[in-house]
């Protein structure tokens, strides 16, 4: 059910595989109500996540970016959320410097046993980008959609 | 002749017999027309001129001469770039012979173009504490506080970290007072719309001929570059603000932790697009963060190809 019915903002969430992205299951299972204004795309490992991935998904139109993985110390490869905390700290400051509100983006860590704690994650990012409304887009910019997208390509 | 020049040539001469080539700078009908000078023989050494209109950063040309005897005429800064390709392992030391001189200054050109109104320039002098600009209705005196790289005010230090030769006959910096304001403390002043317009407007002038890439001593991909790999496609063609924002997202995270502010990617942009301030934005976050500054150290490891498991200054941010 949609906390906010026809008030979808875009969020994207990049999750880990084998943590949150069960957390996320977990949380479904339990049948805990959230928010749904994220879109999820599953990736093996938050070291998986390119700083590029964010900046790419707030200029294609994102409102908010989520990513989430592993504790630290309980990656399935050993070190992946290791690399990835410290370039998505550097991140925010790219993000913060090009104008985009680094409060738009958030990282955490979320087991696949911690639905109740995916539940909280969601709503409480999921309310924090409706505070802040719709982000900044350029104007004179077409938006990006899957058929440009694909002219582009070609 | 100023003397610091026939002691770099004196210096040179002695090696050159050891070197493929000698990476140096030379003066062309003005200073403002300085160009990078390759000595491959006694005869090139004529040509060798240093001051403060000579302003490109040599070490650009490093990556691409590996493997063969290079030497290079350094300033301070410009050898933290190179430090920062030997810790990458982009060069190698005993491949390159680094002739160091004490810089006294550079004179950023645009400021010198912007000082003398829009007239043609006849011809620029550098003198002792000014720049001298000759146009069709007289001529000039600037101060040269006020036409110095921005780069230069924060100067670490005026002599090369690392140097096999050193000209000794040169000393003093044109350097005085404060920094004038940078384009990173305008945006630091800025709201967050205020910044994205600014980009937009910034980015708009961008005409994509990757200048600033090509200029930049750290990008190395070459023909693997991402703004030209159509699979995966991170930057499509289209001549919009927003792609051409993504790329200099792309070189900003690229160079994030290596890049040592040499301002090559500035200078070099035929439109005058501050895109340096990314990249001193990224920079003081990794100097809070991991207190670490790009070129300074042979020994270390730029920060983002490692980690601690433990971060002193990153606090484990919470679901909330």
């Amino acid at each position: 059910m949609p906390v906010l019915e026809g008030k979808e903002l875009r969020i994207v969430g990049f999750l880990c595989n084998w943590c949150s992205y069960g957390g996320a299951d977990t949380a479904g299972v339990g049948r805990f109500a959230q928010p749904t204004d994220l879109r999820i795309i599953k990736l093996p490992c938050t070291g998986r996540v390119n700083p590029l991935f964010v900046v790419r998904a707030f200029l294609n139109g994102a409102d908010g970016v989520l990513v989430s993985g592993c504790h630290p110390g309980d990656c399935h490869y050993t070190a992946g959320n290791f690399y990835a905390r410290r370039r998505l700290e550097v991140l925010r400051e790219l993000l913060d410097v090009m104008g985009i509100q680094p409060e738009r983006f958030h990282y955490t860590w979320v087991s696949a046993s911690e639905g109740q704690k995916w539940k909280q994650v969601v709503s409480d990012f999921t309310a924090r980008i409706h505070e802040l409304g719709p982000a900044a887009s350029f104007s004179n910019c077409p938006a990006v959609t899957v058929e440009t997208g694909m002219k582009a390509a070609i | 002749m100023v003397q610091h020049t026939q002691e770099l040539r004196k210096l040179i001469a002695q090696a050159l017999p050891e070197l493929d080539v000698v990476l140096a700078w030379t003066s062309g009908s003005n200073q403002l027309a300085s160009a990078p000078l390759f000595i491959t023989a006694e005869d090139d050494l004529d040509k060798l001129d240093f001051g403060p209109m000579h302003v490109q950063n040599l070490a650009a040309y490093l990556p691409s001469l590996k493997g063969r005897k290079v030497g290079i005429v350094t300033r301070g800064c410009d050898s933290r770039t190179i430090i920062e390709l030997l810790q990458e392992k982009l060069i190698n030391r005993d491949e390159i012979t680094i002739f160091g001189i004490p810089c006294t200054g550079a004179v950023n050109i645009r400021k010198v173009r912007e000082a003398a109104d829009g007239q043609r320039l006849r011809s620029v002098e550098a003198g002792k504490d000014i720049v001298s600009v000759t146009t069709d209705e007289g001529v000039r005196t600037i101060p040269m506080q006020d036409v110095l790289m921005e780069k230069c005010y924060n100067c670490p230090s005026q002599t090369p970290l690392i140097h096999d030769h050193m000209v000794t006959e040169r000393n003093g910096c044109h350097m005085t007072g404060e920094a004038p304001e940078s384009t990173l403390d305008k945006l630091d002043a800025m709201e967050p719309d205020a910044r994205f317009a600014f980009w937009e407007e910034s980015m708009d002038r961008c005409i994509r001929c990757y200048a600033c890439r090509n200029a930049c001593p750290l990008c190395v991909c070459k023909d693997s570059c991402v703004a030209q790999s159509r699979d995966p496609h991170w930057v499509d063609l289209s001549d919009n603000p927003r792609e051409k924002l993504m790329f200099q997202a792309i070189h900003a995270l690229h160079t994030a932790g290596r890049c040592t502010e040499c301002g090559e990617c500035e200078r070099a942009c035929p439109m005058g697009i501050p895109i340096l301030a990314m990249k001193q934005a990224l920079n003081r976050r990794i100097k809070h963060l991991f207190d670490y500054e790009a070129g300074m150290d042979m020994e270390n490891t730029p920060p983002l190809f490692m980690f601690r498991q433990q971060e002193e200054h990153i606090k484990e941010r919470d679901a909330r």
